[in-house]
């Protein structure tokens, strides 16, 4: 990579404007096409038979009376998806997630699927499909499964991470460890110790669009697959892997995108779409339900967690110590091991000690959502934070700023921090005029900080400039938050030229080399890096274009504010030239002008965020109403303000649902109870306040620009403010999320009867 | 010669220790050598781990340069949303 990363401190002149964003009067219009907006000629339609059953073995599956049903075109199962991942595991539980082999693992897993000539047919069809079960214990509940006398979910996970390896099986699948000092002498010599259990239910990342795609497989080998994804470049991946299918030979375009959260960060229904269509010789259009969303994709963890905190008369922290279980799914996991290394990742501890396990239950697959993992382990430790302060009688920011970590304090994950903005973002919250603001009855304040690591990633980006002046970008990051904006912005700001001449859009997997999948906060960071280098590699290009036109050497042509400028008195006379009047004569100077660029972004900063929350709790009924929420974090540098705001409320929206609403609810025979938004409750508009925002910078050194990811960090404060929050204006300790009414109720007559 | 700091459980796969001295240039060197001599550790060099370097994290630039005397702590591949 001949491109340095490092921050610069410059000024900007389009960087930090608000500019509309590309996306917008379509996304208004109802123009913009989203995953199910897409249709091809001749295309099928497919539906997927799923298990009604928690954990069952697939004794037999008879497919030859929808086989014989006029209109249907192909029916398939487990067989028709062979087993080609050449001992990946995690490729291979994908597969087995994407269509179940010999056991029904979760309600709503796949057990075989149709196309059809239309919806009615191909739901006929499934009724007729006959699979034969047999039905197997399960097990929900993540303390149940640790139990020795669970059902085992899977009887080939042993326990990963034991000094010693097991000899039997188990529904941990692994357990992992972090941290330094001694947290048995720390705790000795605190004056105050605080140690509780808090539990947080699963849910869902509530992405309006469900899971859609249109796939087509050609006879001559070729595929193309229009997806809702947060990665094409990924799906391709993994449908090419799955189907035996050669990656250039498929070709992936993302369509815009409702919504993804992390829950669109691998494939779920693309190589059923493939393989049917494959089958069927036809393309297939295959939409999830929003029963199936809920049913079979994406869930977060739900978890139980122990916390341990002591602290001196003075405020110090001695010792921090937790225990965090977290489900995920049937399938091996690495959420707790996330959640162990974030939980006290915003403190400065001499002592620090976390312990993760993964948890199998009978659940959905658990993907990634916002800052996987960390939202549930701050709730425990902010909340154990809150209580400790209370206890010594100290200002809960005051002791969180006596003990926030800073450059040079060693994580508790690991390593030691360069410069980090918890201290500011701390600092920003107790001065905010939201923390003198007077409360009412029955209202209650909290607050809480939360950490995210960030990452970058491989990143390709094309930059085009027309006959006409007008530049073209082409990233292959999907635009999940606006970073076509964003982009477009930084392209203006390296050419020196207007922003409504750039026009972004994201490439299919044909047109452009391998990019990661936004995630990890990385659209931005990333692609903002590989965008400058490209802008760099295309100036590289009109400066010599410029030499050419003037005839004079290239090394005495500098590009400054959008013009080619030849320095030095022998060419006092020659007037600049326009990026505009250098691409006019691009056809007779060498061809068409472009910068490329493919980079390893690394480097990505980590990212804190204080929030602050005020409540009003109904002791009659245990109703709660957020009646303010204020976002502090930092985000390095914000290339497009609004849109970072954006971040910021989105993620707040979204803890706030999660805080006090949300909830997988699962019956005794282990099916969902609540696969809907009308059961499933997430925040609308007139459950949430205003969310003030309020951005500091503090430039990241590994970007150019100082910028750090700025999605994820917004999620992780709000269950722990919230539930801070209620607690102070319920007068009881809340610690179960979500903090529905049924249990805030519950806990205040608890409290009552003492 | 740069010290490595391996995370928990990381540790249980390389005998036990917490850190470990190796000789390597570059990251790249950083995984081959430590393949060769903690074998346990290859499968997880496969799947993924993450280099920290004075606090920054790197997750894929191979041929990032360890600096003399600069912190290096072996951390698991982060996944994200």
């Amino acid at each position: 990579m001949n491109f340095d990363p490092r921050f610069a401190g410059r000024s900007f002149t389009s960087v930090g404007t608000r500019p509309i964003r590309p996306d917008g009067v379509d996304k208004v219009t109802g123009r913009a096409r989203y995953g199910a907006d897409f249709n091809m000629a001749g295309q099928l339609v497919g539906r997927v038979l799923r298990s009604p059953h928690a954990h069952a073995k697939i004794r037999k599956i008879d497919t030859s009376k929808a086989e014989q049903l006029p209109g249907v075109k192909a029916v398939i199962t487990a067989a028709d998806l062979p087993d080609l991942t050449d001992g990946d595991a995690g490729m291979y539980d994908i597969l087995d997630n994407c269509m179940a082999r010999t056991k029904a693992l979760y309600d709503g897993h796949a057990v075989a699927a149709v196309a059809a000539v239309d919806a009615r047919t191909a739901r006929q069809a499934l009724k007729l499909i006959e699979v034969d079960y047999e039905l197997l214990p399960h097990v929900t509940d993540v303390d149940e499964a640790m139990k020795h006398s669970a059902p085992l979910v899977n009887d080939a996970i042993f326990t990963e991470g034991l000094e010693q390896k097991p000899v039997k099986p188990s529904n941990v699948a692994k357990r992992s460890q972090f941290g330094h000092g001694d947290v048995h002498q720390g705790f000795g010599q605190a004056d105050f110790v605080v140690e509780r259990s808090f539990k947080t239910e699963q849910t869902h990342q509530g992405y309006i669009e469900p899971h859609a795609c249109v796939a087509s497989v050609s006879s001559d080998g070729t595929a193309d697959l229009w997806v809702c994804t947060q990665g094409h470049f990924v799906y391709r991946q993994h449908c090419a892997q799955l189907l035996g299918l050669e990656a250039s030979k498929l070709r992936v375009t993302s369509s815009e995108i409702g919504g993804g959260f992390g829950g669109k960060t691998h494939v779920w229904a693309e190589p059923v779409a493939l393989a049917l269509s494959r089958k069927a010789g036809r393309p297939v259009k295959l939409v999830m339900t929003r029963d199936e969303v809920f049913r079979a994709s994406g869930p977060t963890s739900a978890t139980s967690i122990d916390v341990k905190i002591g602290a001196r008369k003075d405020g110090t922290i001695t010792a921090a110590e937790a225990t965090l279980r977290y489900t995920s799914g049937p399938y091996a996991g690495m959420w707790a091991e996330l959640g162990a290394m974030t939980a006290f990742a915003c403190y400065k501890l001499d002592n620090v000690k976390t312990v993760g396990y993964e948890v199998l239950v009978n659940r959905p697959k658990t993907a990634a959502y916002r800052a996987p993992s960390a939202p549930m382990a701050a709730f425990a430790v902010e909340s154990a934070v809150d209580e400790l302060a209370k206890q010594i009688g100290i200002d809960p920011v005051e002791f969180r700023i006596k003990n926030a970590a800073q450059e040079g304090t060693r994580s508790s994950y690991g390593p030691v921090y360069g410069p980090i903005g918890i201290g500011p973002t701390l600092e920003a919250a107790k001065n905010h005029p939201h923390m003198k603001a007077p409360l009412k009855e029955n209202q209650g304040r909290g607050m809480a900080c939360g950490f995210w690591f960030n990452f970058g990633g491989q990143t390709c980006t094309d930059l085009n400039i027309g006959m006409d002046g007008s530049v073209s970008l082409a990233v292959g990051t999907v635009d999940v938050g606006g970073s076509r904006a964003s982009l477009s912005l930084v392209a203006a700001e390296e050419l020196g030229i207007d922003y409504s001449h750039v026009k972004a859009i994201v490439a299919d997997t044909s047109s452009l080399g391998y990019n990661d999948m936004t995630d990890g906060s990385r659209g931005t960071f990333s692609s903002s890096m590989a965008t400058i280098s490209a802008a760099r590699n295309a100036i590289r290009v009109l400066r010599e274009r410029a030499a050419q036109m003037w005839d004079v050497p290239v090394d005495d042509v500098h590009w400054e504010q959008g013009h080619a400028i030849a320095r030095g008195e022998k060419y006092g006379n020659l007037s600049p030239l326009s990026l505009k009047e250098i691409a006019a004569q691009s056809g007779k100077t060498g061809g068409p002008i472009a910068g490329h660029s493919e980079l390893v972004a690394d480097g990505a900063g980590v990212s804190f965020a204080t929030h602050i929350c005020d409540i009003e709790v109904d002791p009659e009924t245990g109703a709660t109403r957020v009646i303010r929420y204020t976002v502090v974090q930092d985000a390095g540098k914000a290339v497009h303000p609004t849109y970072v705001e954006g971040q910021y409320q989105g993620g707040a929206a979204q803890g706030i649902g999660w805080a006090l609403n949300e909830e997988y609810i699962y019956g005794k025979d282990g099916r969902l109870q609540n696969p809907g938004f009308l059961d499933y409750r997430i925040p609308v508009c007139s459950d949430l306040p205003m969310i003030d925002t309020q951005i500091l910078e503090i430039p990241n050194p590994n970007h150019p620009y100082g910028v750090r990811g700025v999605g994820e960090t917004s999620i992780v404060p709000p269950l722990a403010a919230i539930a801070n929050a209620v607690s102070n204006a319920a007068g009881v300790r809340m610690t179960h999320i979500p903090m529905s009414p049924p249990r805030i109720l519950a806990a205040i007559e608890a409290e009552r009867e003492g | 010669m740069v010290e490595v700091t391996l995370w928990g459980s990381l540790g249980a796969l390389a005998g036990g220790q917490s850190k470990v001295e190796i000789e390597a240039k570059d990251i790249r060197e950083l995984f081959r050598k430590l393949a060769e001599q903690y074998p346990g550790l290859e499968p997880l060099i496969e799947k993924g781990i993450a280099v920290a370097i004075d606090g920054t994290i790197y997750r894929d630039t191979w041929s990032k340069e360890l600096p003399e005397g600069a912190e290096i702590f072996l951390l698991p591949r982060l996944a994200g949303g």
